[in-house]
């Protein structure tokens, strides 16, 4: 059994400590907007907030967030940085396929709190570990960039 | 022979239209259709369905006054819903916020992709093939809505007109939304033709309405077969033979059985699969289990073997697939033969959502979940490998994390695995598939490994006057049930489209193919532009040295030879010309520039790229730049066109930076992101697309923005370093030669 304050509710996983909150997410608690992509914290498509901070959930076992506060893709858009952030995707109709999208919100969403103007360098920095194979990347740049300026 | 995949679907397409006499509508036969939305054409009063206005398979329009467009093609990021809901919305004169797209079951008789005459998505053909035939779903509910609007008012239909959603009478000052006339729509006759819209009063194709996905991806909303949960559902996680054609031999799965929740421990075909309330679980399960293999018919194959192999096969002719004067006659007279092998990698598709399927199985048939690429093949498949007939298949298509072909599989590979389980556990509970990257990276069909040898000899301008292509690699096609419509006189026609193709007027040029499949027995399959990813470098790379040798301009030595070929010679003026072409690049600090051009057509859309790169001193190269033109026809959506030509470079940038499968002893030596590297944001280039103005039919953009990129980066490298890159991928190729 782990609590975790998962998008400012206290909920209670009942499953193995050792399970990465990636599918404590998605099996156990039915969040399913945070996704699997490879298993290694390689392509950032598992990308949740723990304590604020960008987090890969697939290598982060529920051990390590008993009592922490998880924010996911699911309530991201209740806080104002989160919300400029999608509406900015959405503007650019920055999405393909689609399923990398919820990390890379996640990510940038971390980015412009921690950084309200990043630079491209600041961005390639924050957002080199969220893969896209559908190669959004020039339209992700530009809704960064887009949200900062709105968020300005 | 000149073989295309294009020219055998187009004929399908010609047949399809005598014989259908070209209306849409008249696909729909109603002893196929599900009940739902399948009313038949002229059967007035049929057309309510669940209360709503349902005027063909393709939309249904609510009294809450919703148009539900139903898409008969996947949605897998190519931007499908939004180009279908487009054409619909189109002839409609609905208001595009009005308008939800939904996927459409399989159903063949409703929902065929009318260059196949089977229900699927590939090649590029979706906008293509349904061009007519969704404006005319579109103009025909627009013309029942018309009908309703005037018999009601007691006015003639035609001073009624339609605008954004609002059915208009301006004499008498009658409006009505879609909604409101839904009911009475539904009594008219189904008009037996209507007629399309002038091109010019079209207000949304050519306008880039948004995306009808973009909401629901960015919110975590969008269901993708990952995201399925049926009640009872079991997660299934496979330990997959390491070889390919290896078996199970015995299994010890009392450790596996062990781990707290797993349920089932069942062996398949090609593993054994350990199933569980969730992924965790069963994966541990998996890691757990001791199985001793049968490898008596594995294969163990190696890349660096299958090459040296295929380059002996070069040196001997193939089986002809063009034949233009003689090749090998005029460069026996030529003084100078100018040579090079190219060679290219297996490839894995690695799209971010790895496989999976969810199959429910019962009594009545089976259901499945899936983003689903090739619907009449894998009903057909799942029908046979469960006693079923095809209509007890059900499919619900979801959205698809990406595919690049990989969806799309001749065998139905990983839906007819998900099969296997779920009759093994007798179809106690739903079963979820779920393969972990490293499955999905070791599962095999990839694209083929190829090795090409091309010859030429130049005349006295240094023109070529002779071109003679090998290709050596497996066929796609061979053994699929594609084989009877691509395969002529053992030509695979998507082995050499691109090469037999060539549009450079050369007065001999030869192709000829040895196919491998007899010997290579690697799992081998379509991969984002087919064909052309490896005959559009071999091609593009080799008139660009031709071009060197002669001492020419590549643009103005590639438009010498294309003055048969308008669209082609269109696209490379325009992006050399949108480039800057001949202008010297600014010079960087940081080391070499250099700029590369490559044109090529693939699915019947003509796209030219020049790149833009910096080498610096190590050797280390950047993609600076990367300026594109397309034309692909009518440009129903230009954002979505643009986003494809973006994404087709990124994706092909990939590939020519690192991307390689290898084979060592029949093991893939890549399992993940780590040894598999893909592009991430600091490699992007800046792209710029030019859309060229069309009025010829709308053709693929999905796949064609992916051959030119590979051949025009290795040319900008070139022009850089004078060093030539003909083996992909370039990796660390120009540090080392």
């Amino acid at each position: 059994m782990t609590t975790i304050n998962l998008n400012g509710r206290s909920v209670t996983v009942d499953m193995p400590d050792d399970t990465p909150l990636l599918w404590a997410l998605r099996d156990g608690l039915e969040m399913t907007g945070t996704k699997f992509g490879c298993g290694i914290a390689m392509c950032g498509a598992c990308t949740v907030h723990v304590d604020g901070q960008p987090t890969r959930s697939c290598v982060t076992p529920l051990s390590a967030v008993a009592g922490k506060r998880i924010t996911t893709i699911e309530s991201v858009g209740e806080a104002r940085v989160g919300a400029t952030v999608q509406a900015a995707w959405q503007k650019l109709d920055v999405v393909q396929c689609g399923y990398c999208q919820s990390g890379q919100i996640m990510s940038a969403t971390a980015l412009l709190a921690s950084n309200p103007k990043p630079t491209d360098a600041d961005i390639d920095a924050a957002m080199s570990g969220n893969v896209c194979r559908c190669a959004t990347y020039v339209r992700i740049r530009a809704a960064i960039h887009d949200a900062a300026k709105s968020l300005a | 022979m000149n073989f295309r995949i294009e020219n055998v679907l187009q004929t399908s397409r010609r047949g399809f239209l005598k014989g259908s006499a070209g209306l849409a509508l008249a696909v729909v036969a109603p002893g196929m259709a599900h009940a739902g939305t399948g009313a038949g054409p002229g059967i007035a009063g049929s057309s309510m369905v669940d209360g709503d206005f349902s005027p063909n398979a393709f939309l249904r329009i609510g009294t809450d006054n919703s148009v539900t467009v139903v898409s008969k093609h996947l949605e897998m990021g190519q931007g499908v819903y939004t180009g279908l809901a487009t054409l619909v919305a189109e002839e409609l004169d609905a208001d595009w916020a009005q308008v939800k797209v939904e996927g459409a079951p399989a159903d063949a008789g409703r929902y065929s992709n009318l260059f196949w005459k089977a229900q699927g998505t590939g090649g590029s053909t979706a906008i293509a093939n349904s061009f007519e035939q969704m404006r005319r779903a579109g103009a025909t509910a627009r013309a029942m809505l018309v009908s309703a609007a005037a018999a009601q008012w007691k006015v003639p239909a035609s001073q009624i007109t339609v605008k954004s959603g609002v059915v208009s009478h301006a004499a008498s000052g009658r409006k009505a939304t879609f909604g409101e006339l839904s009911e009475a729509a539904a009594k008219v006759a189904v008009p037996a033709d209507v007629t399309l819209k002038d091109p010019k009063d079209f207000t949304l194709i050519g306008h880039s309405a948004p995306r009808k996905d973009s909401l629901a991806k960015t919110t975590g909303r969008a269901t993708f077969t990952q995201d399925i949960k049926l009640p009872g559902m079991l997660t299934a996680v496979v330990a997959h033979a390491p070889r390919f054609g290896g078996k199970v031999k015995s299994v010890d799965d009392k450790a596996a059985r062990a781990v707290a929740g797993v349920t089932d421990v069942v062996t398949i075909d090609n593993g054994v699969a350990v199933l569980a309330r969730d992924y965790w679980t069963a994966k541990k399960g998996r890691d757990a289990l001791k199985i001793v293999w049968d490898e008596s018919s594995a294969y163990h194959g190696s890349s660096d073997a299958i090459l040296a192999d295929y380059r002996e096969l070069a040196k001997t002719p193939g089986l002809v697939a063009r034949k233009d004067g003689d090749a090998e006659a005029a460069l026996a007279r030529a003084g100078k033969v100018y040579e090079a092998e190219f060679a290219f990698p297996f490839l894995a598709h690695a799209s971010m959502e790895p496989l999976n399927c969810v199959m429910k199985l019962d009594a009545d048939g089976c259901e499945v979940w899936n983003g689903e690429q090739l619907h009449t093949g894998d009903q057909y498949a799942l029908a046979k490998a469960l006693s079923l007939k095809p209509e007890q298949v059900k499919l619900n298509m979801v959205y698809a994390g990406g595919s690049f072909g990989r969806r799309a599989n001749p065998q139905s590979d990983y839906l007819l695995e998900t099969a296997q389980i779920a009759k093994a556990i007798k179809g106690r509970v739903p079963v979820k598939l779920v393969w972990s990257r490293e499955d999905d990276m070791r599962g095999g069909y990839y694209r083929p490994l190829y090795l090409h040898r091309v010859r030429a000899a130049l005349d006295a301008k240094g023109m070529p006057v002779a071109w003679q292509h090998r290709i050596v690699g497996q066929s796609i096609i061979a053994g699929s049930p594609f084989e009877p419509m691509l395969v002529k006189d053992g030509i695979d026609a998507t082995s050499v489209e691109g090469a037999s193709t060539l549009p450079y007027a050369i007065p001999n040029l030869n192709v000829d193919l040895h196919t491998t499949n007899a010997t290579v027995k690697v799992p081998v399959q379509w991969w984002r532009s087919v064909g052309s990813t490896h005959t559009g470098f071999s091609s593009e790379v080799f008139i660009d040295e031709l071009a060197a040798a002669a001492g020419k301009d590549p643009v103005a030595y590639r438009l010498a030879m294309l003055a048969k070929h308008p669209r082609h010679a269109g696209v490379l003026k325009l992006a050399a010309d949108k480039a800057g072409w001949g202008k010297p690049l600014a010079a960087s600090a940081d080391g070499k520039r250099g700029r590369g051009v490559a044109v090529h057509e693939s699915f019947n859309s003509f796209v030219a790229e020049v790149v833009e790169v910096t080498v610096h001193k190590d050797g280390e190269f950047t993609v600076d730049r990367v300026v594109c033109a397309v034309d692909c026809g009518v440009a129903v959506n230009p954002d979505v066109i643009k986003a494809q030509m973006e994404g087709g470079i990124g994706y092909a940038l990939a590939a020519a930076l690192s991307g390689a499968i290898t084979l060592k002893d029949g093991l893939v030596e890549q399992s993940n992101f780590n040894d598999y590297t893909v592009l991430r944001i600091n490699q992007m280039p800046k792209v710029e697309v030019h859309i060229v103005k069309s009025a010829a039919k709308p053709t693929g953009v999905g796949e064609p923005g992916v051959p030119p990129l590979a051949p025009a980066l290795v040319n900008a490298l070139h022009a850089a370093t004078g060093k030539r890159i003909r083996a992909l991928p370039i990796g660390e190729q120009l540090q080392t030669t």
